[in-house]
């Protein structure tokens, strides 16, 4: 986690810390809206700034997400993308960029059926630098202790709702980036309180020695800037995943992904 | 395993054994610990176990009755068939045990606004039923595939000041009603109160819905003490999620000789894919918060279930059942849409009870072990709710029309 380790993910916040940047952290869902956009699609948002891509592997069963991106999974999943699909391509992706930390993020039973430490192996060979289970809080860390093992980051989840000698643990644990969800609800909605989340993010950062990153409901540019204020970096999921819905092929999904990121890395780079 | 004393579990962090947990969102986990704090408080205190007494006694109807179907017996032809009525509880079935004790508990954490999800719509029902007595807001999350086989519960639902929201993510039934319900709770957990309606779900409700209906077994044990001056041979019940037989397996797990048998949704067949049999045909996985048997395919996406009982149609089930499958304590067993059937049309003819879909599963097994066992065997059978609900999709499965 310090500025020295060569993780690709902690070189990257390393890099963005020495030039005073807020990392762009945008979410897209594997698979959506076509299995064969999702390498494209990746590399579109490195063009368009992003510092860090975090993929969501489609869940017949996702609990913690709103309606944009449980819409998603489910396109995703009615084109039969599944684990190794969505490794395919981190592989793929990696061909052409090997600097740009890839976060894999969804929910535990894929990953238990497959098999966490096989899907650990997998995962870090593909080029994979962290992954973030939705369902796998903190008191059920042994589950994810593979992870680690591969030499991949365990990304956790903070909100304003976790007591606080649990969000001193989460601060101990934390490695890569700790994702704070900046209010007690699913994934889309869009309720912020920026004085609340600023104040919470101070505490937090002055605890963990991971950066900080802000997501659930940053849908904007304007939204993103003032979580920059005060954030390591910031995660921009459902807007973006609902602006791409419907794309049809590379030449769109570039035109799409430059006209909604290109205004919040501007924003944040002001 | 080596269980010494099997209510022990679960342990302080919900496991039993290497199922159960908290497998949820990190914003599930502060109200999940406040209703862990609350339970754990409220289920010791003289006043509260004073008043969900008193309404089990007085608005349930409690104790219900342990009922010797003779005719029943004799007609099968082996051991003495015993039936736990909960069929006779209002709002017919085990359900409202659970709901009345965790309305209460909604009511003393001071949250005036109970959701719940529900697949057959019995849950609903119950949910809806008392938090009318108790003036709670009301909320219902229901497939919409469900709404449509089910508008008779709908409708009783609507009628006890319940807003019933249809689901329409996923394959629209039970599973996705959870899911939707869960968003719900972690979008307004300051007000809201989620009454969870079977043993699965993250920790502490697997543990506090068998608390709830564990009532059931107790009495029963007694009953079959002062009746038949002994515990039965075995203990049989249908398994959904599972409450019903959590709730009658419970008193018994700790009597060795009592062998304990749950009877999963074989649908059309074990092999023919359209079950919901999670125990007896899934595997170990993640769903809904906890460690248990799923149904799911390769890729680990849970799967679609069959089964003729909506009330048993559940991709997983609760995970004090997969602890109680993998030491061995229980046994769960497949009884196909046909057999339930079979044993539906035994019950109404020989008893004159006319038995749910669901526990017509739980007949059809006990029928099965009164054959293997000599006419002093005693084979106690959990009736967990009544049947007037299904006679609509019986007829239609007859091709009667009513």
């Amino acid at each position: 986690m310090s500025a020295a380790s060569d993780h690709r993910l902690d070189r990257r916040f390393a890099a963005l810390k020495a030039n005073g940047r807020t990392g762009l952290v945008p979410f897209i869902t594997a698979g959506d809206p076509a299995p064969e956009l999702t390498v494209p699609t990746m590399h579109a948002l490195v063009a368009a700034g992003a510092d860090v891509i975090e993929l969501g592997m489609p869940f017949s069963d996702p609990m913690a997400d709103g309606p944009v991106i449980q819409h998603a999974s489910e396109r995703a999943l009615r084109h039969g993308v599944g684990v190794a699909e969505v490794l395919d391509w981190v592989r793929a992706f990696r061909r052409d960029d090997a600097e740009t930390p890839v976060v894999l993020m969804g929910y535990l039973n894929p990953v238990e059926i497959m098999g966490v430490e096989r899907f650990a192996t997998a995962a870090a060979a593909a080029g994979v630098d962290g992954v973030l289970l939705v369902d796998c809080p903190i008191e059920e860390d042994a589950t994810a202790a593979p992870l680690r093992e591969a030499g991949l980051r365990r990304i956790l989840l903070t909100a304003p709702t976790t007591a606080d000698a649990r969000l001193q643990r989460a601060c101990e644990l934390a490695e890569g980036f700790l994702y704070y969800v900046s209010f007690a609800g699913i994934t889309g909605a869009a309720r912020l309180s920026v004085d609340a989340i600023a104040e919470r993010v101070a505490d937090i950062r002055q605890r963990s020695r991971a950066p900080v990153a802000v997501g659930f409901g940053v849908r904007d540019a304007d939204s993103a800037r003032a979580i920059a204020a005060f954030a390591d970096a910031v995660v921009i999921g459902s807007a973006l995943v609902e602006s791409l819905a419907g794309a049809t092929d590379a030449a769109q999904v570039e035109q799409r992904v430059r006209a909604f990121l290109k205004p919040i890395r501007a924003a944040l780079d002001r | 395993m080596k269980i010494d004393n099997y209510h022990a579990w679960p342990d302080v962090q919900g496991r039993f054994g290497r199922y159960g947990g908290s497998f949820v969102a990190e914003t599930l986990m502060a109200p999940l610990a406040e209703l862990t704090e609350a339970y754990t408080r409220l289920r010791n205190d003289p006043e509260f176990v004073a008043e969900l007494d008193r309404d089990l006694a007085h608005y349930v109807g409690r104790p219900s009755p342990l009922y010797y179907a003779e005719r029943l017996s004799r007609d099968v032809g082996g051991a003495r068939i015993v039936l736990k009525r909960e069929d006779l509880n209002h709002t017919g079935a085990h359900k409202i045990n659970n709901t009345v004790g965790q309305a209460l508990l909604a009511r003393h954490m001071g949250k005036p606004r109970v959701i719940a999800e529900t697949g057959a719509g019995q849950h609903g029902v119950a949910t809806a039923t008392v938090a009318a007595r108790l003036g709670l807001k009301c909320v219902v999350y229901m497939g919409a595939t469900d709404i449509e086989r089910q508008k008779i519960n709908v409708y009783r639902m609507k009628l006890l000041g319940a807003e019933v929201v249809p689901v329409t993510s996923g394959s629209k039934t039970l599973k996705d009603a959870l899911n939707e319900a869960l968003r719900d709770w972690v979008t307004n957990v300051a007000d809201t109160f989620y009454i969870i309606g079977t043993v699965a779900g993250p920790h502490p409700y697997p543990m506090m819905v068998r608390d709830f209906n564990a009532i059931v077994g107790r009495e029963a044990r007694a009953q079959m003490q002062e009746q038949f001056g002994r515990l039965p041979d075995v203990v049989t019940a249908c398994v959904g999620g599972g409450s019903n037989a959590m709730g009658i397996f419970h008193a018994f797990l700790n009597d060795r000789d009592v062998r304990l048998v749950g009877a999963e949704a074989a649908g059309e067949g074990l092999a023919s894919g359209h079950h919901a049999a999670s125990l007896a045909a899934g595997r170990p996985g993640v769903l809904h918060g906890n460690r248990t048997y799923v149904l799911c395919d390769d890729d680990g996406q849970i799967t679609e279930t069959h089964s003729i009982s909506a009330g048993l149609d559940y991709p997983g089930v609760g995970p004090e059942h997969a602890f109680l499958k993998d030491t061995g304590r229980a046994e769960y067993l497949g009884i196909s849409d046909d057999e339930a059937m079979e044993a539906f049309h035994r019950l109404c003819r020989t008893e004159g009870i006319l038995p749910a879909l669901e526990s017509s599963h739980a007949v059809a097994q006990a029928i099965k072990l009164a054959r293997e066992l000599p006419e002093d065997g005693l084979v106690l059978c959990n009736l967990s709710g009544r049947g007037d609900k299904d006679v609509h999709t019986i007829a239609a499965r007859e091709g009667i029309e009513l």
